[in-house]
């Protein structure tokens, strides 16, 4: 039944293009994701701690390729996200876009990516999961590159796409070499090995190309570059993709793969320095911004760190922070962007320096913000504040580094901090005046800021309610992640200790570097200067291309004879290879079974071809080309194939009077010029011709297996009612393949005829 | 036997690809045809060679006698037959048309083919 | 190009045999050499040496139908008779036969749906091949 909600979503994608462009209100297609929530959360509810619900649908069995999904607590909480978030991203849309043109396309495009989205974290075959994998880069880059006459726009979809894909590449690698060495594709299967896939040899490797495809799709340094880039997308796509779903799936990954995984130096010490690295460049890239959606962009790249550092970490205490901040992020990040796209949509400027007081004028917009922006800063009682807590409880709880990472998770939270008030309060709250010429600022229709405040209110309401959260999706979560259960429940309040100190250090500093952004702003331009890996993105993309070019008109000159001359020297070159490498020279004496007729026939046609190549005249070549197809003939009819002959011998004639048609009207055979080439020709010709022979030869020696032809013979007459075999086969045993070349026929005898007629029009119009 | 029919059929390629080497036309029409031959050769070849008994079911038997010649690479060289003699003929026809619209039958100097 | 009166004469001559043997070729093929493959270009051929010796149009005339609307026939009939073992449900292109007549003369006949495939790809076969001599025929005109 899993598959059916991804199938769902895929249908309401299909339809949307004719809503949008009928009379039904658009919002209406939610109903397709808001019923996969549903019915994804009375599963998920009913699903106890450690339980899945796994289903098989075997699609291709003599492969072993199944359709397998399962339903545990971590996949589900994100499908969950996906579904529920999705729901209100349609709703958002429907009014961002109202009366776009283009707004059909976007809400297929954008059903897709949740269709795949949800496939990706139901997916319990890695190849399965890495088709979905692929299914979302490739959504994603439609979505990011959706004002496609925008070249800028194109071109950083293009990024998106070529960082996603290479890391997918690097993933797939790890799939298959992690699916060898596990011995199953079952990722239910695959983290109960994690013994036998940590004694491997291959773990270095295999764990490396898992790491390096999760950081590519989850924007880690040094393959971060991407995620601020695509912000060209449309507001409601970076709010769904690049905050609550897309980005996550790298984390979710390695999370899912960690019991297979974890507990080596390689895996903790790179996911730790990862995560901290994209933590603090996040924070201190995104101080400098003044775009609303790069502010946000930047803050979830922190975020992505904090995620990745807690999977690296790997305790309890700490893959419990990383359920309960992902969730958290979700739900905040989310409501930010659809509020960022707010007030775009209402003022036209993403700009902060020319935003202020809004508060006035988008009341309603204006407490979405405030809630969300006090949730992502970690202001109790908000559910921000208690990922934040159980980020500071992981720290102390820590043996080692333990002061490390306090430091580091400090100082990342007081830049989220300062950025959430920076994106959520500034514009509606400060002092700054508006700046937005010709336009008279009002509240945003209901489908603007209704899902942001719903998302909102739900963070302050997981908040309040943490320890019903915790129950019902944090451990289950953990439990899936863990495979055994979590041992203390989550709560809201810890008294007063070491965190809660953090915390309100945390919070003076955060207030201290918000009071001071206005000195910021002004060195932007300076810390963006800074060559970093976009840099060297653009090298080697630019090289490429140069490199493309130059092999493109090295190997593709326009001549058709070079073409040919490089294929068959190709394939020259390997069969002398495979002769000169692995031997199987074929017998070359002439044994005693030779026949006198077929021999003089074999004789007639070589040397008839022969001279086919070498005659000049029009008429010479024509009876040479009979004489080799009516030698053929008879070699056919010698050799028990009546039909081959009879078929050959009408074919050649039907050929030659065609030829005969035609070949009047060419220009007369001409030869190479030049002896040398000509020779050349010759003995790239020869070293083929003699490669065919030898490759013949040793196929006659061989028989790989079991001829099937028995088989057919003997059915001939008693099941097909025929008597001629060869008849039979080809309009019943093997009828399919007769079928097929019949069309093939239609289609040659089509393409004839539309070369005529185009020139026959041509010749019309010229006349009249 | 073996041996002067995989002869045969070298030679029949090494024709082919001399033709599909030259820059005129008709050349390379004659060379298509002979790579199809050598081709079918191959294939008719590949299940060993009978003289004289036809993979036909006689009158009152079941089955065709002990010693038949192998139906099936017959019946695939016999749709390859009429599939080559379609391409020639679509080749041919295309050839004619590059030839009347660029003025020439030099094969290497086709750079601008896509008026057809 | 020029038709010559006695190719014509011969053509004409040798016509209906032509097709009444092409037919032959095609029934029989089933238990002896033969077949749609060879029927029809047999069938093809005696049209083709027409439009030799009279032109195309001539034997366009004697053909009666137009070539393309042969090869839409024949794999009509083929696709009929293909369909025909799914409905049956015996699978796509599954074997359906009648019982054996006894007819004098002709012995006894067994018609199925292979018969008639390969009585598509009769109609397909000839019809491509005196599509293409047409076209090119026209063309050289």
């Amino acid at each position: 039944m899993l598959l059916w909600p991804v199938l769902l979503l895929a249908a309401a994608g299909l339809i949307s293009p004719y809503v949008a462009r009928s009379r039904i209100p658009v919002w209406l297609l939610a109903a397709a994701p808001a019923g996969v929530f549903a019915w994804l959360l009375s599963s998920y509810l009913r699903l106890g701690v450690g339980e899945t619900t796994a289903e098989s649908l075997g699609w291709f069995d003599p492969l072993g390729a199944s359709l397998d999904f399962v339903l545990d607590g971590f996949g589900g909480l994100l499908a969950l996200l996906i579904s529920g978030v999705g729901t209100l991203i349609v709703i958002y849309a429907s009014g961002y876009l109202a009366g776009h043109r283009d707004l059909g396309r976007l809400l297929l495009l954008l059903f897709f990516f949740m269709a795949s989205m949800l496939g990706l974290v139901l997916a319990d075959n890695v190849i399965l999961l890495f088709v979905f994998w692929e299914l979302t880069s490739i959504t994603s880059y439609l979505l990011v590159g959706f004002n496609h006459e925008d070249k800028a726009a194109r071109a950083k979809a293009l990024q998106a796409l070529l960082v996603t894909g290479a890391g997918g590449l690097a993933m797939l690698a790890g799939f298959i070499l992690l699916g060898t060495t596990a011995e199953s594709w079952r990722l239910s299967e695959i983290v109960q090995a994690g013994d036998l896939v940590r004694s491997s040899p291959v773990y270095g490797a295999l764990t490396a190309c898992i790491i390096i495809g999760a950081a590519a799709k989850s924007a880690q340094v040094p393959l971060h570059f991407w995620l601020p880039n695509a912000m060209a997308a449309p507001t409601p796509v970076s709010a769904f993709l690049h905050s609550a779903t897309m980005v996550k799936a790298g984390v979710f990954l390695l999370a899912k793969l960690s019991p297979a995984l974890d507990g080596t130096l390689l895996w903790h010490g790179s996911l730790s320095v990862l995560g901290s690295a994209t933590l603090i460049t996040g924070a201190v890239l995104g101080i400098v911004q003044t775009d609303l959606k790069r502010i946000l962009a930047y803050t979830t790249l922190s975020v992505l760190g904090i995620l990745t550092l807690l999977i690296g970490i790997g305790t309890e205490l700490a893959i419990k922070s990383m359920v309960v901040f992902l969730l958290g992020h979700a739900l905040y990040k989310a409501a930010l962007f659809m509020v960022a796209g707010t007030v775009d949509h209402e003022t036209g400027t993403r700009d902060v320096r020319r935003l202020g007081g809004l508060r006035r004028a988008m009341p309603v917009t204006a407490v979405a913000a405030l809630l969300a922006a006090f949730s992502k800063a970690g202001f109790p009682p908000f559910f921000g504040f208690v990922g934040k807590e159980y980020v500071y409880k992981t720290g102390t709880a820590l043996d080692q580094a333990g002061t490390a990472f306090i430091v580091v998770a400090v100082v990342g939270n007081m830049f989220l901090l300062a950025l959430a008030l920076k994106a959520g309060l500034h514009p509606f709250w400060s002092k700054t005046p508006l700046d937005a010429p010709g336009r008279t600022v009002h509240e945003a229709p209901w489908s603007l800021w209704g899902p942001p405040l719903a998302l909102a209110l739900c963070g302050l309401a997981f908040g309040l309610a943490a320890g019903l959260v915790g129950e019902a999706l944090v451990g289950k979560a953990v439990a899936a992640i863990r495979l055994e259960p979590m041992t203390s429940s989550l709560s809201l309040w810890h008294g007063l200790s070491l965190p809660l100190v953090l915390s309100v250090v945390t919070m003076a500093g955060g207030l201290l570097i918000y009071a001071n952004r206005r000195l910021i702003w002004p060195h932007r331009g300076r810390i963006e200067a800074v060559p970093g890996p976009s840099s060297v993105y653009e090298t080697m993309v630019g090289n490429l291309a140069e490199v493309a070019k130059r092999k493109t008109r090295i190997l593709q000159s326009g001549a058709l004879t070079r073409y040919v001359a490089i294929v068959i020297a190709a394939a020259t070159f390997l069969l002398g290879w495979k002769f000169l490498r692995f031997g199987g020279w074929p017998d070359l004496t002439i044994g005693p079974d030779i026949e006198i007729l077929p021999a003089v026939l074999c004789v007639l046609a070589a040397g008839a071809a022969l001279g086919a190549t070498i005659a000049t005249s029009r008429l010479g070549v024509l009876v040479a080309l009979g004489i080799v197809g009516i030698a053929i003939a008879l070699l056919f009819l010698h050799y028990s194939a009546p039909d081959l002959a009879i078929t050959q011998i009408l074919v050649e004639a039907l050929t030659v009077m065609l030829l005969m048609l035609v070949v009047y009207k060419l220009p007369p055979v001409r030869r190479e010029p030049r002896p040398g080439v000509a020779a050349a020709k010759w003995a790239l010709a020869a070293g083929f011709g003699g490669g065919m022979t030898l490759i013949v030869l040793q196929a006659l020696e061989l028989q790989v297996a079991p001829s099937i032809s028995e088989q057919l013979a003997t059915w001939s007459y008693p099941a097909a009612h025929g008597r001629n075999v060869v008849n039979v086969i080809l309009v019943d045993f093997r009828a399919l393949d007769t079928f097929g070349e019949m069309i093939v026929l239609t289609i040659a005898a089509l393409g004839v005829l539309s070369l005529l007629a185009r020139r026959k029009r041509k010749r019309e119009d010229a006349g009249s | 036997m073996n041996l002067v029919l995989a002869l045969c059929i070298g030679i029949l390629f090494t024709a082919g690809i001399v033709c599909l080497l030259q820059r005129c036309m008709m050349r390379l029409v004659v060379g298509l045809i002979l790579l199809g031959q050598a081709a079918n050769l191959i294939v008719f070849t590949g299940a060993g060679l009978t003289s004289g008994e036809p993979a036909l079911v006689a009158e009152g038997a079941k089955v065709p006698p002990p010693g038949a010649a192998d139906a099936l690479p017959q019946a695939m060289v016999l749709t390859a037959i009429v599939i080559g003699f379609g391409l020639t003929v679509f080749a041919l026809t295309l050839l004619n048309r590059a030839r009347e619209t660029s003025g020439h039958d030099d094969l290497d100097a086709f750079s601008e083919t896509d008026r057809i | 190009m020029k038709g010559s009166f006695i190719l014509e004469g011969a053509a004409r001559l040798l016509l209906p045999w032509l097709v009444a043997l092409s037919l032959v070729t095609f029934y029989r093929g089933h238990h002896l050499p033969g077949g749609g493959f060879i029927g029809g270009l047999l069938a093809a051929s005696g049209f083709a040496l027409i439009a030799l010796g009279a032109g195309e149009g001539a034997a366009r005339r004697a053909l009666r139908v137009d070539p393309v609307g042969l090869m839409t026939c024949g794999l009509t009939v083929a696709l009929v008779a293909a369909l025909a073992g799914l409905f049956r449900g015996g699978g796509l292109l599954a074997g359906l036969w009648l019982p054996v007549w006894s007819l004098p003369l002709i012995g006894d006949v067994h018609l199925g749906t292979p018969m008639l495939f390969d009585f598509g790809v009769y109609l397909t076969v000839a019809g491509f091949a005196l599509q293409v001599i047409f076209s090119l025929l026209e063309d050289a005109a």
